[in-house]
C-alpha cells in the first residue's frame, strides 16, 4: 500500500504546470538531439545545466531525465532514414532499420520503434518503481569478473548475429578491438596505437567512428550510382504498419523489454549491450530470422524496445545509491549537487517527492514522446524523398557539425573522413560495420574489467570460471558460437562430400 | 586620378585598421564586456566540475557578467591545461584545476605547458576533505586495526582510486608511504566506478573525496576511519581526523585554484582575485561548499601570491612521493 501512497506523492509532483512544461520541454530538446547526429544527450545537458540551476530541484531533474531517454527515442531516427547511428545503442537499429526505409517502408519502421519504444519505457519506469532497490543490490554483485564474462559472451553474440560468414565478423570484432585499444592505458596511462598524436590521447570517440562507418560510408556507396538524381528509397508504401506488421511486433518487443530492462541496470555497457542481445536473441528465436539484415521489424522492435528500456533503469544506480553509470547521469548528480541534494542512497528517504516526482515524470515523458513523435514520422518520411543530391550535402554538414561539437577538434572530422572511406572499403569487402563497432565500444570495457579481474586474483585466470555467475555467461557465449558454427561447417562437408 | 585612388586606399586601410582595433580599446576600456569561459579540464558533472560551477555562477553575480564553464577532459586535466596556456591572456579565457596541477609536472614527463610559468595565478578555491573508507564487512573496526590488518595482509588487501593522477591515487600513495608497504592499487576510471565497487565489496578499501563518499557513510553502507584534514567536519562530526584516529602527520586535502594565461593584464587578475574573494563570502556558494564536505579558503589565500606559493610548495611535496613510487602517466 506504501507503494500506492508514493506514486500518489509522485504524481501530485509531477503534475504540476511547471513540472509538466519542463517534461515536454525535456523529451521536445531529447527528441530534437536524438535525430540530430553527433549531437548527444551529454553535451546538451552539460548546455543547459546553468539553467535549471534557475528551477526548482525537481523540475530541473524532470527536465535533464526528459533529455535523456527522449534522445534514446529520436536517436532511431537517423539510423532508420540515413543510416546515421545518432547514439551507440541505435547501432543496431540500422542494420534492418536502414533496410527497411530503402524497401519503401520508413515509416512502418519509425511507428515500430517509437510504439516498441514507449511500451519498453512504460514497463522499465514502472520497474523501477517497483524494484529498483533490489535491482541495485543485485547489479553490485556484478564485479570485474562477471562484466568481463558479460561482455565477452556480448561479443560472440555480435559475430553470430552478423549476417555474412563468422569468418568475417570475427575479423571485424578484432579489429573493433583494437582501435577500441588506441588511447591511454587506464592503468599505467602509457601511450597506446597514438603516433605521438595528442588528440588520440583519449582514444577515438564513438560517434566519429560511427558516422564515418554509416553514414559517409554509405553516402559513397549511395554517390557511386549513375542515377544519383533521384531518391535512394523506393516508394513508400505506408506510413502506418499492416495488421501483420503488428502482429509480428509483440513478440519481439516484449523480449526486447525484458532484456533491455535487465542489462540497463549495469553501469556502463548496459543499453548497448541490451539492443545487441535482443536483436541476436530475436535472430535466434524469430520465425522470420532468415529475413533479418533485410528489413525485418522485428529487427527494428527488439533493439528499439531494447535501448529504451535501458535508457529507463539505467536510472536506477544513480536514484538508489548516486553512481553514475554513464557521462549523462553524473551530470545529473552534479545538477543535484548544486541545488543542494546531496545524491546517495538517502534520496529515496529524505526526498521522496524528488524521487517518485521522477518516476512518474517518466511515464508521462513516454507519453508526451509516442504524441510528439507519431505525427513527425510523416515529415520524416518525406525527408528521405527529397533528392539525394540535395540530401546527402545536408546529412554531410550535419554529421560534420556533430562531429566537431563533440570535442571543438576538426581533427575529428578529419578521422570521421577517414573511417567514411574505411567504410565503404569494408563494404565492398562484405564486412559488416556493426560487429566492429560494437567491438570498439566494449573492447576498452573488457579490458579495463579483464585486468581489474586479474588484479584482484593476483594474475589467476581462474577466476573468471570460480565465479558462478562469470562461469555461466562463459558457457552460454561459448554454446552460442558452437550453434552457430555446427551448421557451417556441416554444410561445408556435405560440400565437399558433394564433389 | 592616381590621386583619388591613392586617397581612397588610405582611407580603407585607415577604415580597416580602426574596425579590427575598436572592439580591442572598447574591450580594454572597461573589462568584463563578454563572456568569460572557465576551462574545466575535468567532465561535467564531476566534483571540479561542481566547484567550478558554483565559484562561475557566483562571481559572475560581482563582475555582473555571464560567466559560462566549458570540459575539456582527457589526460589527467593535462589537455584543458595545455589549451589554457596557449589562450589569449585577456582575462577572458580562466581555469579551474585541483591539486592536480601539481603533480602533474611529476606525472606527465612530457607536458607541454608549465604549471607555475605558464599560467597567472589568481586565487585559491577551497580545501576539499578526504575520508578513508573500507566496505561494509571490512574486519577492522578502527583506523589502528586497519593499519595492522593491512600490514599483516598486505599481499590480500586491495587498495581502489579513481586513476593516475587522482586525489585518491595521490592520497593512496600517501598511505603507503606513510605506511612503508606496497600494496595492490586497482585502478578506476572515476570515482563512480570505484565507489560501485567498494559499496559491492569487490575492493576493500580507498581514500576519496568526501564529495564522494558521505552519502554512503551516513547511509552505513561504507565503513570510514578518518578524514584527512586537521580538525573534524561539520558534516561527519562523528569522524575522528587521520591524526587523532592513530596515523599522525598524514594530513592532505583536495584543493581548487582559479587561474588565468600568463600575460594577463595585473588590473585584470587583481579584479578576478576581488570578485573570487566576494564570490568565497556568498552564504549560499558556502552552504554548498560544506554540504560537499568542503571548505571555502580564508580570504587572504583568494589571492595570486598565495596560490603561487602554495602551488610551488605542492609541487614540492609531492615530487618525491610520485617519483619514489615509480608511477608516471606517460
Amino acid at each position: 500500500m506504501e507503494l500506492i501512497t508514493d506514486i500518489g506523492l509522485g504524481f501530485s509532483t509531477a503534475i504540476t504546470l511547471v513540472n509538466l512544461l519542463c517534461c515536454l520541454a525535456g523529451v521536445f530538446l531529447g527528441t530534437l538531439i536524438g535525430v540530430l547526429p553527433g549531437l548527444g544527450p551529454t553535451a546538451t545537458i552539460a548546455m543547459l545545466l546553468p539553467i535549471t540551476f534557475t528551477l526548482p530541484p525537481v523540475s530541473s531533474l524532470i527536465m535533464l531525465a526528459g533529455i535523456y531517454y527522449g534522445s534514446q527515442y529520436g536517436g532511431s531516427t537517423t539510423s532508420i532514414l540515413v543510416n546515421v547511428p545518432g547514439e551507440a545503442a541505435s547501432v543496431v537499429t540500422t542494420l534492418d532499420g536502414y533496410q527497411m526505409a530503402r524497401n519503401g517502408r520508413a515509416g512502418v519502421a519509425l511507428t515500430t520503434a517509437a510504439v516498441g519504444s514507449f511500451f519498453a519505457g512504460t514497463v522499465a519506469t514502472a520497474l523501477i518503481a517497483l524494484f529498483a532497490s533490489p535491482m541495485a543490490e543485485i547489479a553490485l554483485k556484478f564485479g570485474p569478473a562477471e562484466f568481463f564474462s558479460l561482455i565477452v559472451l556480448g561479443l560472440l553474440a555480435a559475430i553470430v548475429l552478423a549476417k555474412g560468414s563468422l569468418l568475417h565478423a570475427f575479423g571485424m570484432v578484432i579489429l573493433g578491438l583494437l582501435l577500441g585499444l588506441v588511447g591511454s592505458d587506464v592503468n599505467t596511462g602509457t601511450q597506446r596505437f597514438t603516433f605521438g598524436m595528442p588528440q588520440l590521447a583519449d582514444g577515438i570517440g564513438f560517434v566519429v567512428v560511427a558516422m564515418g562507418m554509416f553514414g559517409i560510408a554509405e553516402i559513397i556507396r549511395n554517390l557511386e550510382r549513375e542515377d544519383i538524381h533521384s531518391t535512394v528509397v523506393n516508394k513508400i508504401t505506408s506510413l502506418m504498419p499492416t495488421r501483420e506488421d503488428w502482429k509480428r511486433m509483440i513478440a519481439p518487443t516484449l523480449r526486447g523489454t525484458v532484456i533491455g530492462s535487465a542489462l540497463g541496470i549495469l553501469p556502463g555497457s548496459g543499453s548497448i549491450l541490451g539492443a545487441f542481445a535482443a536483436y541476436a536473441i530475436e535472430k535466434k528465436v524469430s520465425k522470420h530470422g532468415k529475413e533479418f539484415g533485410t528489413g525485418a521489424i522485428e529487427g527494428v522492435a527488439a533493439p528499439e524496445s531494447a535501448n529504451n528500456a535501458g535508457a529507463q533503469t539505467s536510472f536506477i544506480p544513480m536514484l538508489t545509491l548516486g553512481i553514475p553509470s554513464s557521462p549523462v547521469m553524473a551530470l545529473m548528480i552534479g545538477a543535484m549537487i548544486i541545488q543542494g541534494i546531496q545524491p546517495g542512497p538517502s534520496v529515496m528517504v529524505e526526498q521522496p517527492a524528488l524521487f517518485w516526482g521522477i518516476i512518474v515524470s517518466m511515464w508521462i515523458g513516454n507519453f508526451f514522446l509516442i504524441i510528439l513523435n507519431l505525427p513527425l514520422i510523416g515529415i520524416w518520411v518525406r525527408m528521405v524523398s527529397v533528392p539525394y543530391h540535395f540530401l546527402f550535402p545536408a546529412i554531410l554538414v550535419f554529421c560534420g557539425i556533430g562531429v566537431f561539437s563533440l570535442n571543438n577538434a576538426q581533427f575529428d572530422i578529419y578521422l570521421m573522413a577517414l573511417f567514411g572511406v574505411l567504410g565503404y572499403i569494408f563494404v565492398k569487402l562484405d564486412c559488416e560495420p556493426a560487429p566492429m563497432l560494437l567491438a570498439f565500444i566494449l573492447g576498452p570495457l573488457m579490458e579495463e574489467y579483464m585486468r581489474r579481474a586479474l588484479l584482484l586474483s593476483r594474475g589467476d585466470p581462474m577466476i573468471f570460471i570460480r565465479r558462478p555467475i562469470s562461469a555461466t555467461l562463459l558457457a552460454i557465449g561459448v554454446l552460442a558460437i558452437v550453434a552457430a558454427a555446427l551448421p557451417a561447417l556441416y554444410k561445408k562437408r556435405e560440400e565437399a562430400f558433394r564433389e | 586620378m592616381r590621386y583619388v585612388k591613392q586617397l581612397l586606399t588610405l582611407f580603407c586601410i585607415a577604415f580597416l585598421v580602426l574596425a579590427v582595433s575598436l572592439p580591442v580599446f572598447a574591450a580594454e576600456d572597461k573589462y568584463p564586456s563578454k563572456v568569460i569561459t572557465i576551462i574545466v579540464p575535468f567532465s561535467a558533472g564531476g566534483p571540479s566540475d561542481t566547484i567550478a560551477r558554483l565559484v562561475a555562477q557566483t562571481m559572475s553575480v560581482s563582475l555582473k557578467n555571464q560567466i559560462i564553464v566549458e570540459n575539456v577532459a582527457g589526460a589527467g586535466g593535462t589537455i584543458g591545461a595545455a589549451r589554457v596556456a596557449k589562450a589569449q591572456p585577456d582575462g577572458y579565457t580562466l581555469f579551474v584545476h585541483h591539486i592536480g596541477h601539481s603533480t602533474a609536472p611529476t606525472l606527465y614527463r612530457k607536458l607541454t605547458y608549465d604549471p607555475i610559468n605558464d599560467f597567472a595565478p589568481i586565487g585559491l578555491i577551497n580545501d576539499g576533505a578526504m575520508t578513508l573508507v573500507a566496505r561494509k564487512n571490512f574486519p577492522a573496526n578502527n583506523l589502528k586495526e586497519l593499519i595492522a590488518y593491512v600490514k599483516a595482509n598486505k599481499d590480500k588487501v586491495n587498495l581502489a582510486n579513481a586513476g593516475v593522477g587522482s586525489a585518491s591515487h595521490l592520497a593512496g600513495m600517501l598511505f603507503m608511504s606513510a605506511l612503508q608497504i606496497d600494496l595492490t592499487t586497482i585502478p578506476y576510471k572515476g570515482t563512480g566506478p570505484a565507489m560501485n565497487d567498494l559499496l559491492g565489496g569487490q575492493v576493500d578499501f580507498m581514500i576519496d573525496q568526501t564529495t564522494n563518499t558521505t552519502s554512503h557513510i551516513k547511509a552505513g553502507k561504507i565503513k570510514v576511519y578518518g578524514v584527512t584534514t586537521k580538525k573534524r567536519l561539520a558534516s561527519l562530526p562523528d569522524v575522528p581526523t587521520m591524526n587523532e584516529a592513530g596515523l599522525p602527520n598524514f594530513e592532505i586535502t583536495v584543493w581548487h585554484a582559479l587561474y588565468a594565461p600568463k600575460g594577463t593584464p595585473k588590473p585584470i587578475i587583481d579584479q578576478l582575485s576581488k570578485a573570487l574573494q566576494a564570490a568565497l563570502k556568498d552564504p549560499v556558494l558556502n552552504q554548498r561548499f560544506a554540504d560537499l564536505g568542503s571548505e571555502s579558503v580564508a580570504q587572504n589565500r583568494a589571492t595570486p601570491e598565495a596560490l603561487r606559493a602554495h602551488l610551488k610548495s605542492e609541487i614540492n611535496k609531492w615530487g618525491p612521493i610520485i617519483k619514489k613510487a615509480g608511477v608516471f602517466a606517460d
